[in-house]
């Protein structure tokens, strides 16, 4: 079909640059017992590599063009899908590889694999820490991680935290756990005489709180969209 | 060296005022130099309970903008050679003031007094930071109840925050004086007690003042209550309170007013 359409005539195709994340495999020599690796990391994570673009970093192994398309026959057998090289030259491939991608750079949040076995070692887990007591009208907000207060929150101030909130002293104001959409955080405090507690988004007033859980050491989570209050013990 | 004192509550109506002339009159009978001043411009008040509205000329603001020197503002006390006052504007209002117009008036009044004692207003806005701007020490004058508790809080952050101490890294010393305490009202649960507002403020206790008509009797009398009965409960309390600010080490007793004794004796008799 030819296009006839005045207003595309004089337009030539439309493309741009985008730039994607995905992941790496390096694969080491010799090829067979790397492909036993594979193997035995995917069985503990199924579906880890299903339907993620993948590239093949090829330097550190020495390859020619049959044995690079036996490679990646072999990966594609174990459903992990290679859209581009890396580390190879052009006399290595042909045309029923993929295209050769160069200009890679690290990048700083790679999704986390589900198994910790393989992965690197955690970062360091991100937790604020305040030691002194926090006074009406001042705000504090840590989306990164947990909060630990020393001293006192008073009535009139709030502590919003992307993690748990943990209050050492009287907790008089509001504290907004979980801020990030983390159902699972919990504020944790010596002594509740909170104002709101929230967490993930849901809320509790002080109205709405038992009076057995006030005055008292106690925890607050979330379940099934209910925000629980229980004293600790 | 010169010590620079800030009263401030946040809340109106606690005791700033008489709080302020109190402790200026008690530590000026030592004999050291005080000068009080007024930063509550448009609402003066100090001026009143210190007797001296009759002689104000120059004020605050016009050493602020340099229309006036501020030994031309400065009001020396009648009854106390050591005392003086440096009143606020009541016609203009606290946009009037300036950071750098004020940092230069504490550094006059720091080179020519021991003891600068300025008087907050209520409130956290502009009157309020700069009174406390240039403060080594605070005191945060509190009455036992909930409202006056979290004003005071708040002020203690932004004491923490706002100040030049606060601002170059250093810690502002800070006290809590109590005002207008009511033992019996605060052992029949219907006032907080010290404890409850030690608890929530977490800061050190420079005194308790106990509720007497004899600050309202003072105040009206134009004289701060240290002076007018200095056998008064509420004027031993101020006394000790600023025993305490010159480095005296004095337990801390809730002083009884012994007519309020009187009146109790008298109560039980009828009863």
């Amino acid at each position: 079909m030819t296009d006839t359409d005045p207003a595309n005539a004089n337009n030539s195709i439309r493309f741009c640059i985008r730039s994607y994340i995905a992941f790496v495999l390096a694969p080491q020599a010799p090829i067979a017992d790397w492909l036993t690796k594979v193997d035995s990391w995917t069985k503990r994570s199924p579906g880890f590599f299903a339907n993620r673009p993948i590239v093949l970093d090829l330097s550190a192994v020495k390859l020619e063009h049959a044995g690079i398309v036996d490679l990646i026959g072999q990966l594609a057998e174990r459903k992990i899908h290679i859209i581009g090289l890396e580390g190879a030259d052009h006399s290595q491939l042909g045309p029923a590889l993929p295209p050769l991608l160069t200009g890679g750079r690290h990048a700083e949040r790679a999704p986390a694999p589900d198994t910790s076995a393989h992965a690197e070692a955690p970062e360091a887990p991100a937790s604020l820490l305040i030691e002194s007591p926090i006074r009406s009208g001042q705000t504090v907000i840590f989306p990164d991680g947990d909060v630990t207060v020393l001293g006192s929150v008073a009535s009139g101030s709030e502590i919003v935290a992307g993690g748990s909130i943990h209050v050492y002293g009287t907790l008089r104001g509001r504290a907004m756990a979980g801020s990030q959409g983390d159902d699972r955080a919990r504020i944790f405090c010596q002594r509740n005489e909170a104002e709101l507690l929230a967490i993930n988004g849901y809320y509790r007033t002080a109205e709405e709180l038992d009076a057995d859980t006030r005055c008292q050491p106690a925890q607050s989570w979330l379940q099934n969209g209910i925000v629980m209050v229980a004293p600790l013990v | 060296m010169s010590q620079v004192l800030v009263v401030t509550s946040g809340k109106g109506g606690v005791g700033k005022t008489t709080t302020t002339a109190a402790l200026g009159a008690a530590i000026a009978v030592t004999g050291q130099t005080v000068v009080v001043v007024d930063f509550d411009v448009g609402l003066r008040n100090l001026d009143l309970v210190m007797g001296a509205e009759r002689r104000v000329v120059y004020d605050l603001i016009n050493v602020v903008q340099g229309i006036a020197k501020l030994p031309q503002a400065l009001i020396r006390d009648k009854r106390i050679d050591t005392l003086s006052l440096l009143p606020a504007s009541q016609t203009r209002d606290k946009d009037a003031l300036t950071d750098d117009g004020v940092a230069r008036v504490i550094k006059e009044l720091r080179a020519k007094f021991d003891w600068v004692i300025c008087d907050s207003p209520a409130g956290i806005e502009r009157g309020a930071t700069l009174a406390m701007r240039y403060a080594d020490a605070a005191i945060i004058v509190t009455n036992p109840e909930v409202s006056s508790v979290r004003d005071s809080d708040r002020i203690v952050g932004l004491l923490d925050s706002k100040t030049k101490k606060a601002e170059l890294g250093e810690r502002i010393e800070k006290h809590i004086l109590i005002t207008r305490f009511d033992a019996a009202r605060a052992a029949r649960g219907e006032m907080l007690n010290i404890k409850d507002v030690l608890d929530i403020l977490s800061l050190p206790l420079l005194g308790i003042i106990p509720e007497s008509e004899e600050v309202l009797r003072a105040s009206n009398l134009g004289t701060p209550v240290t002076l007018n009965d200095p056998t008064s409960a509420p004027a031993r309390a101020y006394c000790d309170a600023a025993c305490r600010l010159l480095g005296q080490d004095l337990p801390m007793v809730i002083p009884n007013d012994r007519k309020s004794i009187f009146e109790k004796l008298l109560g039980r008799r009828a009863a």
